[in-house]
């Protein structure tokens, strides 16, 4: 069973080498536009060695942290407010569902505007990103809490702040690590887009160097890494999903 | 004066689709009415069952028992003082699992006992209960880990737990397997007969009302009142095939509830 999983994917990935590979030869392009594989591996290795990749990759991880993290520490607040008080719905609920379908990218000139180019405009863009989802997922998580779980609590004389802690929280958990989940993802999509433009550094940055140099192996190690990292993030946030008392969430529905 | 009063409860609810179809914003008019003038009442320490047609308001009439829901008119008291909403000694036992899937069995039983100073007592008396509801070896396991069975008897465990003066139960065996029902009935029973505390049990099922009851209520359909209420002067166990009087009572309600006995 194991095996599977790790052979079958590896099969697949051998697959697209080969594929790859092929088109560099035959295909009649410079290789130029579209290096081999073992191009690709060969400057891999030399921005590893000259710290390039590792510098780049700090960067775009760093502005990722940040605009994520204070999306999650805001975002999941606002929706239990907005889950549980029908005013504050009625106050805020139309103005995040106007602003969330505005693309983050959409606000690449006024945030360089407002922030000038540097890290904190690329904060502010991943901030962005990932609030809306956030605010949104938390509170219809809320609203779908069964009125079971408060009949209980009011049963068992729980206080305004056991509600939240004993009942909204726990019974929130599984979503919020879904919605975790989709959420870094559109951060890490966004970075690459906002470093193009709003910064000088990360991964987004380096690809569109790279592009200007005419440096196509650049390219897609620039991509390639942003693959891995991808990867990698959604791998922390499903590791979130495994600890015990959030388990029926995913068996009882 | 009884435990439990209920004087001229009426219950309706306002069919928002019917008046939505009508186009009359007259709601009057397009209220359901659930309960109709209910009076009953309950004495200290009883285990009454109560029967009645799917969809005619038990538990409608359970709930506000329970303060989850207020009556459109009429009152229930207890021990005289009308009550005001949900409440630690009036505990209910809900239709589907009322357990906090994200607790132990252990964390469940102990939500009534969170206020307890002493641990050590508390640590006690949690695993008295666990241990009486025979649940010993799963304190740490999270309900979707136990059978259906287990999980009622562990919220049988968290409800009198709290030591409630009264326990109101909507189905507690709907939804199990002959012989867990058997063994939940029994845990229910003993548990009855160990605290004595006032017992309201809803049930689709004639002979778990007779053989547990101390008192039985039919309930028609909607709009639903008391049709029937009975005294069950028997000791337990009960045996139904025996016993005469028992016998023609529940041919008499399995009439009453129309459908026919002898299939
Ligand atoms: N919130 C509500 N709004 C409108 N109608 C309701 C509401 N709650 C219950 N009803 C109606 O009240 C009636 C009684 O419901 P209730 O759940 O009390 O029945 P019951 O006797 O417990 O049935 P069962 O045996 O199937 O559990 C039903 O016909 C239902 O349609
Ligand atoms: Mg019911």
């Amino acid at each position: 069973m194991f095996r599977k999983k790790i052979t079958f994917p590896l099969i697949t990935f051998l697959g697209v080498l080969i594929l790859w590979e092929l088109i560099t030869r035959f295909s009649g392009w410079s290789h130029q536009v579209f290096p081999s594989p073992l191009a690709v591996l060969i400057s891999m290795q030399e921005l590893v060695i000259n710290g390039e990749l590792l510098k780049q990759s700090v960067a775009s991880l760093f502005r990722v942290t940040i605009g994520f993290f204070l999306a999650v520490i805001l975002g999941i607040p606002l929706g239990i407010i907005l889950g549980r008080l029908e005013i504050a719905k009625l106050l805020f609920n139309p103005l995040v569902q106007f602003l969330r379908p505005i693309s983050p990218l959409a606000w690449i000139p006024l945030a360089m505007l407002w922030f000038g180019i540097g890290d904190q405009p690329a904060i502010f863009l991943i901030f962005l990103s990932s609030f809306f989802p956030m605010v949104v997922s938390t509170s219809v998580a809320v609203e779908t809490i069964k009125p079971t779980f408060f009949q209980v609590a009011a049963n068992f004389n729980f206080s305004r702040y056991d509600v939240i802690t004993k009942i909204v929280i726990p019974a929130i958990t599984p979503e919020v690590i879904t919605a975790l989940r989709l959420t870094i993802t559109i951060a890490w999509l966004v970075v690459v887009a906002a470093e193009m433009i709003a910064v000088q550094s990360g991964l987004g940055y380096m690809i569109l160097d790279s592009r200007n140099a005419l440096r196509m192996d650049y390219v897609m190690v620039g991509m390639i890494v942003i693959g891995i990292i991808g990867l990698f993030l959604d791998f922390m946030m499903r590791a979130l999903g495994n600890i015990e008392s959030t388990a029926w969430g995913r068996l009882s529905k | 004066m009884s435990h439990i009063q209920i004087k001229n409860l009426k219950k309706s609810y306002v069919d928002k689709r019917r008046v939505a179809r009508s186009g009359k914003p007259d709601a009057a008019s397009q209220e359901i009415v659930v309960l109709d003038d209910i009076n009953l009442e309950f004495e200290e320490g009883e285990m009454v069952c109560i029967l009645g047609p799917s969809g005619c308001g038990k538990s409608t009439m359970l709930r506000m028992i329970a303060g989850f829901d207020q009556p459109t008119s009429g009152e229930v008291l207890i021990n005289g003082e009308p009550i005001d909403g949900p409440r630690a000694d009036n505990i209910f036992v809900f239709q589907h699992s009322g357990l906090l899937p994200w607790m132990t069995v252990w964390e469940n039983v102990e939500l009534g006992l969170r206020h307890l100073e002493d641990k050590e007592e508390k640590d006690k008396t949690i695993q008295e209960y666990i241990t009486m509801v025979e649940l010993t070896g799963f304190e740490h396991h999270y309900p979707h880990q136990l059978s259906g069975g287990m999980q009622r008897r562990a919220e049988l465990a968290r409800a009198i737990a709290v030591n409630p003066d009264t326990l109101i139960m909507d189905e507690p065996f709907s939804g199990l397997d002959f012989l867990t029902h058997m063994k939940v009935r029994e845990e229910v029973v003993n548990m009855h007969e160990y605290i004595k505390k006032t017992t309201l049990i809803v049930t689709h099922d004639i002979d778990d009302a007779l053989i547990m009851g101390d008192r039985v209520i039919v309930m028609s359909g909607r709009p639903s009142h008391v049709k029937l209420e009975k005294k069950l002067n028997f000791g337990r166990p009960r045996d139904l095939a025996r016993n005469h009087e028992l016998s023609e009572l529940r041919e008499e309600i399995f009439f009453m509830l129309g459908i026919s006995y002898a299939v």
